[in-house]
C-alpha cells in the first residue's frame, strides 16, 4: 500500500496585529488508502486548519503535502482544479455550508456539470437521483432549498455533493458535532457504508471521542498546533501514552454506574495557552502533571514507542 | 435507510406562496410602503400607457392657448408653447422611469459585481478596487454627474451614463460588506473545494446571497436617480427640448412666467416630488421588511 495521502512538517502561522498565532505548527502524518485517520483535539488547537490547508483552502506557511504522489503546496489554480475533484471535504455545520439560494438538486448537478462528470442535463438529473438515494434521500428532495430541510437531511445534501466529485479522499470537518445525538449514528454509519462501497479515505476531524474511536483506524491527538500522540485506535484507547491524551480519555465517561463511580479521572488545570505565544519547550508542560525540568527548554518530538505508536512526550515511556 | 428522520416532511412551500405570503405581510405590515409601491406602480403605468391617456400631442404647439390656465380643455394649463402641461407630465413620466430604472439597475448590479468581487479575493486586490472606489466616493453625486456630462455631452444615454457612474461606488461599498461575511460561509469554502472557477462563485455563489442589501439599494437608486436627472436637465445639462421631462419643464419660461403662469412650475416640480417620495417610501420600507433582524417570524 502507497500513502495516499502525506503530510509532512505542515506549519501554518496567520499573522495578527499581535504576532503570529501558530495554528498548525509541524504536523506530519500520512492516510493509506481506505483508512480513517481521527484527528481529535479542544477547539483552537489547528485540527480544522490542518484540513483547509490539505484541502488548499489556506496556503500553507511551510511543509509539503503529498496527495497520489503530487505536491499540492506548489500547483497553481488550473493544476489544483484538477486535483480537487479527488479530495473533498464535508463540513461541520449543515446550516452554512449549502448555498441558501440554490436547489438541493443544483446543489449537486454543478460540480458535475463544471467538471464533465457527467454531460447533459438529462443524465445529470439521474445522477443526482442516484446520488441523493446513496445518501438516504428522495428524488423528490431534489426540488427543496436546503432551509426546507432538517439538519440531519442537509448532511446528507453535503455528502452526497462531495460524493458527486467521485473523491478518493474526504475531509470531514466535525461533520456530525453539530447535530443531535440519535442523527449521528446515522451519519456516521452512512459515511462507514459509503466509505466500504467507494472504497474512501477518510480525514475524520472531530473532538468526540466516542465518535472518532467508532469511525477511525487510527487516531491522532492533536495539542496547540502539535501532535500529541498517534496510534492506531486500540493502541491509543487501551494504552495511552501521552499525558494529554490519558487526561483526555480519562474524561470520556463510561455508560456503567459501578464502573463509572471507580474511574480515575486526570483534570487538567489551567485554560489551553494561546497559541499566539506558546509555552517553551513542550507546549503541554504548563498543564501536564508529570511534567520535569527537562520538558520546560527541549521541545519533544513525535517518536514511535512501538511501530506505528507515537508520542511527544519526553517521558512517554516511564509515565 | 428509512429513518423517521430522514423522510419527515417540510411543508413544501413552492416559490410562488412564499412571494404572495410576502406581498401580503408588506402590505399589512407597512401601510406607508405600500402606498409609495402603489405610486410607483402607477408611474410605470403611465409612464407605459403615456400614449394612450395623453389627451394632447406633447410635442403639438397651440399659440391661441399660451400660457393657459387650468381649465377643462387644459386640466394643468398649458406653457409658453401652448403645449398641454399634463401630457408633457405623463410623457415626463416615461423619461424619468427610463432614466431610473436604467441607471438604478445599472448602477447596482456593477456595483454590486464590483464589491463581491472585492470582497471574494480580499488581500491587495479588495485594497485596490476600495481606493479607486474611495477616490469616486469623495465627489458629490451631483457633481461627478456633471463632470461626466461635461466629458460626455447631453442628450438620454449621456445622462443615464452619467448618473449610472456616481451610483456603482456606492453600490460596491454596500454589497462588499454583505460579502465579506458570505465569503466567509462554509458552502463558499465548499465551492471552492470543488475547483469552480472564481467568476462562477462571485456570480453564482455570492451574489445571489446579497440579494437584499443589492433591493434596498435598487429601490433608493431609483429615487434618487430621478432627481438627478431632473436637476442635470434643469441645469440645461440632462435631457433637451423638446423631449418631455420633469426637470425641462421647470426651467426656461416657467421660471420668467413664475408668478403669472405658476401651473406650469408648480405640477411638474409635484410630479418630481411625488415620484422620488413614492419610491424613497418605498425603498425604505423594503430595507425594514428584508432586514432580518426586524423580521418577525
Amino acid at each position: 500500500m502507497t500513502a495516499l495521502l502525506e503530510v509532512k512538517n505542515l506549519v501554518k502561522h496567520f499573522e495578527v496585529s499581535r504576532g503570529l498565532v501558530r495554528a498548525v505548527d509541524g504536523v506530519s502524518f500520512s492516510l493509506e488508502k481506505g483508512e480513517t485517520l481521527g484527528l481529535v483535539g479542544e477547539s483552537g488547537c489547528g485540527k480544522t486548519t490542518t484540513g483547509r490547508c490539505i484541502l488548499q483552502l489556506e496556503r500553507a506557511t511551510s511543509g509539503s503535502i503529498l496527495f497520489e504522489g503530487r505536491e499540492l503546496t506548489t500547483l497553481d489554480q488550473s493544476e489544483l482544479r484538477a486535483v480537487r475533484r479527488k479530495m473533498q471535504v464535508i463540513f461541520q455545520d449543515p446550516y452554512s455550508s449549502l448555498n441558501p439560494r440554490m436547489t438541493v438538486g443544483q446543489i449537486i448537478a454543478e460540480p458535475l456539470a463544471v467538471h464533465g462528470i457527467v454531460r447533459g442535463s438529462a443524465a445529470r438529473a439521474a445522477r443526482v437521483k442516484d446520488l441523493l438515494s446513496r445518501v438516504g434521500l428522495l428524488p423528490a428532495h431534489a426540488r427543496r432549498y436546503p432551509h426546507e430541510m432538517s439538519g440531519g437531511q442537509r448532511q446528507r445534501v453535503g455528502i452526497a455533493r462531495a460524493l458527486a466529485m467521485e473523491p478518493s479522499l474526504i475531509i470531514c470537518d466535525e461533520p456530525v458535532s453539530a447535530l443531535d445525538v440519535s442523527i449521528q449514528a446515522q451519519i456516521i454509519n452512512l459515511l462507514e457504508d459509503l466509505q466500504s462501497e467507494f472504497g474512501l479515505t477518510y480525514l475524520f476531524i472531530a473532538h468526540d471521542l466516542a465518535v472518532v474511536r467508532h469511525i477511525s483506524d487510527r487516531v491522532a491527538v492533536m495539542y496547540l498546533g502539535k501532535i500529541a500522540e498517534m496510534a492506531d485506535r486500540k493502541t491509543i484507547y487501551d494504552n495511552p501514552r501521552h499525558p494529554y491524551t490519558k487526561a483526555l480519555l480519562s474524561a470520556v465517561p463510561i455508560p456503567d454506574p459501578e464502573l463509572e463511580m471507580k474511574r480515575e479521572r486526570i483534570v487538567l488545570g489551567g485554560e489551553v495557552p494561546s497559541p499566539l505565544n506558546p509555552p517553551s519547550g513542550c507546549v503541554f508542560h504548563p498543564r501536564c502533571p508529570i511534567a520535569v525540568e527537562r520538558c520546560t527548554h527541549e521541545i519533544p518530538v513525535l517518536r514511535d514507542l512501538t511501530p506505528g505508536h507515537g508520542a511527544a512526550c519526553h517521558l512517554a515511556e516511564i509515565a | 435507510m428509512a429513518t423517521v428522520e430522514t423522510f419527515a416532511d417540510v411543508p413544501e412551500a413552492s416559490a410562488a406562496a412564499r412571494w404572495r405570503t410576502f406581498v401580503v405581510d408588506f402590505c399589512r405590515q407597512r401601510p406607508l410602503g405600500a402606498i409609495g409601491a402603489a405610486v410607483v406602480l402607477l408611474n410605470l403605468v403611465v409612464a407605459a400607457l403615456a400614449n394612450v391617456i395623453s389627451p394632447y400631442d406633447p410635442l403639438a404647439t397651440d399659440y391661441g392657448a399660451m400660457l393657459a390656465a387650468p381649465s377643462r380643455a387644459h386640466w394643468l394649463g398649458t406653457d409658453a408653447f401652448g403645449r398641454d402641461v399634463l401630457t408633457r407630465i405623463l410623457y415626463g413620466s416615461r423619461t424619468a422611469m427610463l432614466v431610473g430604472f436604467s441607471c438604478a439597475f445599472i448602477g447596482a448590479t456593477l456595483g454590486a459585481v464590483i464589491g463581491v468581487t472585492s470582497a471574494y479575493f480580499g488581500g491587495k486586490v479588495d485594497l485596490l478596487i476600495q481606493r479607486v472606489m474611495d477616490i469616486f466616493l469623495s465627489f458629490p453625486l451631483i457633481i461627478l454627474a456633471l463632470a461626466v456630462v461635461a466629458m460626455l455631452g447631453t442628450g438620454l444615454e449621456n445622462v443615464i451614463a452619467a448618473i449610472t457612474v456616481p451610483m456603482i461606488p456606492r453600490a460596491a461599498l454596500v454589497a462588499r460588506s454583505s460579502a465579506l461575511a458570505i465569503r466567509e460561509m462554509p458552502y463558499v469554502d465548499a465551492a471552492r473545494a470543488a475547483g469552480f472557477r472564481h467568476g462562477r462563485i462571485i456570480l453564482r455563489h455570492m451574489s445571489p446571497n446579497v440579494m437584499a442589501p443589492y433591493l434596498i439599494m435598487l429601490t433608493a437608486f431609483l429615487g434618487q436617480a430621478i432627481l438627478l436627472e431632473a436637476s442635470l436637465s434643469f441645469l440645461g445639462l440632462g435631457v433637451s427640448e423638446p423631449t418631455p421631462a420633469w426637470g425641462l419643464m421647470l426651467r426656461g419660461a416657467a421660471v420668467q412666467f413664475a408668478e403669472s403662469a405658476p401651473w406650469m412650475a408648480i405640477f411638474p416640480g409635484l410630479a418630481i416630488s411625488l415620484a422620488v417620495f413614492a419610491f424613497n417610501l418605498f425603498g425604505d420600507s423594503l430595507r425594514d421588511a428584508l432586514d432580518p433582524r426586524l423580521r418577525t417570524q
